[in-house]
């Protein structure tokens, strides 16, 4: 078998037993939990006064306001899932079988991270049904939804390889949980529940040059066609980053962590 | 006899440690070669280089003909681990786990659901085959273990401590089944600190202290190696007891059991001079043993330290 049949076959063969895994341990219901506690509390709670804070009518306003912000915070939350479960196999004996046999070297983190990526992103499409439920509707074509759930997906993908890295980085599956956490908070430290403008200054600097800004204003620009500006490019700009980043950084502790 | 696991001067420390000290050794195909040594001795750090798991700071090792440095993918083709520690997905069934391990192998699906079916068959796992590992015993979990290593008839087999934590029944199972894998050729590097187990399973044995090869050799040259042999005499009656204490002066005496044992290496000539005497003072012998030194007397003759006594269960 060639290198690279070889390299699919093993990735393949991982990603089933990600799957399974994801059967046997649901994590899934804590990726669709989170982010569904916080929509329900923000619209129903808070959805009038920040609707009108917004300069919309109430409840229904804020409702279309949030609802990128919170599929973006369900993809943020996807960064957990691999994290657990690379460290989970780091800390297991298995590990140790898998590098005495001649499998890909990449295969096991390419397993994990696909495999929760598929997770996060059934997660993202049970949210979205449950806004749609509650009354968001987007003025998109086919075109621009299919955009958005391409940008959603690509985002999702390079922040499990971010997981994948924090999982190699951990020292155990406890902090590897804790990791993940400063990640998850960025989408309220940006446009994704209130505007930045009305955050204080130092505040607003930093949410208006973190990279959940611009995919949120991109993701509003997709489903609302609102002002694109400059968002679609930082966003390519910060996938592209943050997916080098995690990648090579999953890779190189992997590969320092497994041979001694 | 071709070897298959060459080492070669090979060295590895840890920070100021020297875990393993210029180790040399030959293990030839197709056999049960044993690594036996205390804890901390350096087995598993020798299990772990031979396996690709680690680099060695100096020397070599070949393993099936491969440099496990330069070309470890060739040497983890040929080999199977099965490690100190389970190495079983738990999240998966035992079925799943044996799937996955043919899968990685590239067996393809015919063939690898064949071999899962009679791996399942042959380690007494095909009832429990589609439950969750966490209804599994210690002892299942080991054979599943085992089986997993197994999956792609691997022509050399790493246990490391393979029984360890298990019950005598267990322990059993397991030697059966090693025996099975050097039947059918397959060259078996088993690391252990049970003296009985080495000696029941290999057909060499070497023994390694503090990361250095003290000894290496058959089980039975390793006994020869050391004193600790005696010819065990038991007597009638009190005047045949008497009468053989009377031309053996060399002999400890038990009196409530009538039985005299005399020192001896084992030899014709030793034993023929203790019937000789016996013979001399017209002493019947009602039983004659002879005891050859057991590895226990090896190992402390060996390394100035008594064995490794068995951890309770």
């Amino acid at each position: 078998m060639s290198t690279l049949a070889h390299t699919v076959a093993d990735s393949r063969t991982m990603l089933r037993r990600s799957l399974l895994h994801a059967v046997r341990y649901p994590v899934i219901t804590y990726l669709v939990l989170t982010p569904l506690i916080f929509l329900l509390l923000f619209v129903y709670v808070f959805g009038d006064t920040l609707g009108a804070g917004i300069g919309g009518e109430g409840t229904d306003a804020y409702l279309q306001y949030v609802v990128p912000g919170v599929l973006l915070l369900t993809i943020a939350g996807g960064v957990t899932g691999p994290a657990l479960s690379v460290s989970k196999d780091l800390t297991e004996g298995i590990i140790a079988r898998f590098r005495t046999m001649d499998i890909s070297r990449s295969a096991v983190l390419t397993g994990h991270v696909l495999g929760n990526l598929v997770q996060v992103l059934l997660a993202t499409a049970i949210v979205t049904a449950v806004a749609l439920l509650m009354g968001f509707r987007a003025p998109a074509s086919v075109l621009d939804v299919l955009a958005a759930a391409a940008l959603l997906a690509a985002i999702g993908f390079v922040l499990c390889w971010l997981g994948a890295a924090f999982g190699v980085f951990a020292k155990g599956v406890e902090s590897a949980s804790n990791l993940p956490m400063p990640l998850m908070i960025l989408p309220f430290l940006g446009s994704g529940f209130v505007p930045t403008e009305s955050m204080p200054g130092w505040l607003q600097w930093f949410a208006e040059h973190q990279p959940f800004t611009p995919f949120i204003e991109t993701l509003r620009a997709l489903l609302f066609d609102t002002e694109l500006g400059s968002n679609g490019w930082l966003s390519l700009v910060w996938i592209l980053v943050l997916g080098l980043i995690g990648w090579l950084w999953a890779r190189f502790l992997y590969e320092r962590k497994t041979v001694r | 006899m071709t070897s298959a696991i060459q080492l070669e001067g090979l060295t590895k420390s840890f920070g100021e440690k020297v875990v393993l000290d210029q180790l040399d050794l030959d293990v030839a195909a197709g056999r049960v070669f044993a690594l036996l040594g205390p804890n901390g001795a350096g087995k598993t750090t020798t299990v772990h280089i031979l396996s690709t798991l680690m680099r060695p700071d100096a020397g070599v090792a070949r393993v099936g003909g491969h440099d496990v440095v330069a070309s470890p993918e060739a040497v983890r083709a040929l080999i199977g681990v099965t490690g100190q520690f389970s190495a079983v997905d738990n999240l998966l069934t035992g079925e799943e786990n044996l799937r996955l391990m043919a899968d990685l192998r590239h067996l393809g699906r015919k063939e690898g659901a064949r071999r899962t079916a009679e791996l399942l068959e042959r380690f007494d796992l095909a009832e429990a085959a589609r439950k969750p590992l966490s209804t599994y015993s210690g002892g299942m979990r080991r054979r599943l273990d085992l089986a997993m290593t197994l999956v792609s008839r691997p022509q050399i087999v790493f246990l490391d401590e393979p029984t360890t934590g298990l019950d005598p029944r267990s322990r059993a199972e397991m030697w059966d089944i090693v025996r099975e894998l050097v039947a059918a050729g397959t060259t078996i590097f088993l690391t252990t600190q049970y003296l009985e187990e080495a000696d029941q399973l290999a057909h060499r044995v070497a023994v390694l202290d503090h990361g250095v090869i003290v000894a290496d050799g058959t089980p039975s040259e390793l006994k020869r190696l050391v004193p600790g042999g005696r010819i065990h005499l038991e007597f009638e009656d009190q005047p045949a007891f008497d009468g053989a204490l009377a031309v053996l002066e060399d002999a400890t005496r038990d009196d409530a059991a009538l039985a005299l044992d005399v020192p001896s290496d084992g030899s014709f000539a030793s034993i023929r001079t203790v019937m000789d005497r016996l013979e001399a003072g017209r002493v019947e012998a009602r039983a004659l043993t002879i005891h050859t030194p057991d590895l226990d007397d090896v190992f402390l003759a060996l390394t100035g330290h008594d064995a490794p006594k068995e951890v309770a269960q």
